[in-house]
């Protein structure tokens, strides 16, 4: 369980305000591009410190902690993979600095595994399509062992049926693992294939989590017109 | 934070290293008062020989550029590339080759006196300027060159439809921005020169003020008077400093150099025959010395006195403890800060440097015995900006796209510099650690203050084989320095690209 309480955050002329609570084990954050999205979850995985208000993990607050301090796993938009170290040590760097232990090199090859993905240890990314490098930064958020797993449209480069795909085997790891995930999305589609939940980012505020099909039944007023719709039904 | 302690304790010293000796000779030297005519008249040439150097190089320029930019022909690419090499060409490299075409006895001589053209003598002002010239026209033409090349394609396009004089229209006026700038960066680069007017200057008529600082050195043992010079030395380079920072064009390690550019125009005979004349000029202005100091050098390389040899692995020592101090300095220092305070060191020349050095070290030790290490640390100062320069757009490329992934993974000081940013950075690196090794082995500065019996590096005994008239061993020991310099540029910037992932 996620609070942001009486969060707001400030750059310029942009400014965020969000006192919600997540609960859902998949909650999609919607809205258009430029709304703050992604810049709540960098709040949320300690890469931005907001302007005021508090972030609680599980009833303790975890604002003052550094990124590695917080029980979060990011999958980024891109650059998810360092491109000089193969799959092993990319993967590895999730569990030790120094050069893969046996016990590392296991782990990693079950992960690589259950992403689909045996054998594919000692590629580098560059040999890899862009579907195979998501599935290995699936499997590095895995190993990361974070009970918090943030997407910043990591698949939007990737194809449609590719990007299902992957948002499938998302939900699917996370719901074996007992992970909550936290989505930001600027397609509903999206939400509405894996979120159990989701929550509109747009004008400058954050609404509460509502189960995913009821907001796309009756949208509220700022999702109505992103997506183009009438909000009346 | 750790590393930030390291940035500012490390600019600390480097400004330290720098200002130290400057203070050193501002406290030893006297006001302007005590200067002499004849450092009056080494400041009236060194500014005039900077101003006509920097005039031809840029005025012969643009004619060569303008060949290269609009005609395509063999070997068009490695002769841009080439035009690069002179910065990495140690001097006295380049003077034994010119000696050999321009000298009393060299090749321009026999061919003319038959004929009965009168005999080019290259020692005084004109030495000086062809030198300077030799080195710094590639660099005219490189940074005109990148001015064609920004000239949009559709410009052309548009000039050839509508039939207008793309000279008036187009190429003037971008002559007109680019070249003040190119001719003040000649002009600063040929104030500092010391290494040409060492060896082809000298006399009432030819010395620089950074001659007349070595002379005040080696033949008056007049500290007093060098450091009085070195502070006129200093004032000269800041002025043309802060003034080039004003006016200087952007680049000149520009990438795509080589671009052709489809035109319309010159098409005629006559534009043809002029381009092809002006290529075959620069290209034989160019090639001609370095290739005859290979050839002249080959006969001698078996028959090497052993101080040759010796002076080798010196050089080669002081080259990779250079390029270790130079990366060390450089890798903390990679911030806005960091390279204003290496910048600093830009503006003062080595030999004012190493002035200053000598007047802190004298007093405890006998300069003899820090001459390696003084010149060490002086040519790692002064290749720091460059390296700098080089590595920065490297490092904030790898911090934009991977901070947060290896925040996220908890990666930080050390760690975070061996797994992610060292890597990241291997070619930038490999190409700054060949041009700081190149330099330093080819230096020939502060090495001629400090340097006594048998503590000579490779161009100081080259030069002294000169001197001596063994002007078969100095041209060896020429083509040996030069596979040494190009040899170690080479080694890094192949080892940077080696296996580096995209």
């Amino acid at each position: 369980m996620l609070q942001l309480e009486r969060l707001r955050l400030v750059q310029g002329d942009f400014e965020l305000s969000a006192d919600i609570t997540i609960t859902a084990p998949i909650t999609a954050l919607l809205g258009p591009s430029g709304a703050g999205k992604s810049t709540l979850l960098n709040t949320i995985a300690g890469f931005t410190p907001p302007t005021a208000g508090r972030v609680i993990w599980r009833g303790e607050e975890i604002t003052p902690r550094a990124p590695m301090e917080r029980p979060v796993a990011m999958l980024f938009q891109d650059n998810n993979l360092f491109p000089h170290l193969d799959v092993t040590r990319n993967l590895a760097l999730a569990l030790t600095r120094g050069s893969p232990t046996r016990e590392a090199r296991d782990r990693t090859a079950e992960a690589l595994a259950r992403v689909g993905l045996p054998g594919y240890e000692n590629r580098k990314p560059s040999e890899l399509s862009g579907g195979q490098q998501s599935r290995v930064a699936l499997a590095r958020v895995l190993l990361q062992a974070r009970p918090l797993m943030l997407l910043d449209e990591p698949f939007a480069a990737l194809g449609p049926a590719l990007k299902f795909e992957m948002l499938d085997l998302v939900a699917e790891v996370a719901a074996e693992n007992g992970l909550q995930v936290i989505m930001v999305s600027h397609d509903p589609q999206d939400a509405a294939r894996i979120a159990n939940e989701a929550a509109v980012v747009a004008d400058g505020a954050v609404t509460p989590p509502e189960p995913t099909a009821e907001l796309m039944r009756s949208p509220p007023p700022s999702l109505a017109s992103y997506l183009g719709i009438d909000g009346t039904p | 934070m750790a590393q930030r302690a390291v940035a500012i304790t490390t600019a600390t010293l480097v400004a330290g290293m720098v200002l130290l000796p400057v203070a050193a000779v501002l406290w030893r030297g006297g006001g302007p008062g005590t200067l002499g005519p004849a450092d009056w008249a080494a400041l009236r040439f060194t500014l005039w020989q900077a101003a006509v150097s920097a005039g031809l190089s840029v005025a012969l320029a643009v004619p060569v550029a303008r060949a290269l930019s609009r005609r395509s022909f063999p070997g068009r690419v490695a002769l841009i590339a080439l035009m690069g090499a002179p910065f990495i060409l140690p001097v006295i490299v380049a003077i034994l080759g010119l000696l050999a075409v321009f000298g009393g006895r060299g090749l321009i001589n026999q061919i003319g006196a038959p004929l009965g053209l009168p005999r080019l003598d290259i020692y005084g002002y004109h030495g000086v300027i062809i030198a300077h010239v030799f080195f710094n026209l590639p660099l005219a033409v490189r940074l005109l060159l990148q001015g064609w090349q920004d000239i949009p394609a559709e410009r052309f396009r548009l000039a050839a439809s509508l039939g207008a004089p793309v000279w008036r229209v187009l190429e003037w006026p971008m002559l007109r921005r680019i070249c003040p700038g190119a001719f003040t960066v000649i002009f600063v680069i040929c104030l500092g020169s010391f290494a040409v007017a060492l060896t082809l200057g000298g006399g009432p008529r030819a010395t620089t003020v950074e001659l007349a600082i070595y002379q005040a050195f080696r033949f008056d043992f007049d500290l007093g008077k060098a450091a009085t010079l070195a502070a006129l030395q200093l004032a000269l380079g800041l002025a043309a400093g802060a003034f080039a920072l004003r006016v200087a064009p952007k680049g000149g390690f520009g990438v795509g150099l080589d671009r052709q550019i489809d035109r319309w125009d010159g098409t005629g005979v006559a534009a043809r025959l002029a381009d092809s004349l002006w290529i075959a000029l620069a290209a034989g202005f160019l090639l001609l010395p370095l290739l005859s100091v290979a050839l002249a050098g080959l006969p001698g390389l078996a028959k090497m006195p052993p101080e040759v040899w010796a002076a080798a692995a010196r050089s080669l020592a002081l080259a990779l403890g250079a390029t270790a101090l130079t990366l060390a300095l450089a890798l903390p220092l990679l911030t806005g800060a960091g390279e204003t305070a290496a910048l600093m060191g830009i503006s003062v020349s080595g030999l004012v440097l190493g002035t200053g050095y000598f007047l802190l070290l004298q007093p405890v030790i006998r300069p003899g015995d820090a001459a390696l290490p003084v010149t060490m640390l002086v040519n790692a100062l002064m290749a720091l900006p460059f390296v700098i320069r080089i590595l920065r757009p490297g490092l904030e490329g790898a911090r934009r796209d991977y901070a947060r992934l290896a925040a996220s993974l908890g990666l930080s000081g050390w760690h975070l510099w061996r797994i992610v940013y060292l890597p990241r950075l291997r070619r930038p690196l490999g190409f700054a650690a060949g041009l700081t090794a190149a330099l330093s082995m080819g230096d020939l500065g502060v090495i001629t203050l400090f340097a006594d019996g048998d503590n000579a590096t490779l161009p100081l005994q080259i030069y002294r084989l000169m001197g001596s008239y063994q002007m078969e061993s100095a041209r060896a020991a020429a083509l040996l320095l030069l596979a040494l310099s190009l040899g170690l540029f080479w080694v890094f910037d192949r080892g940077g690209r080696l296996h580096a992932a995209a």
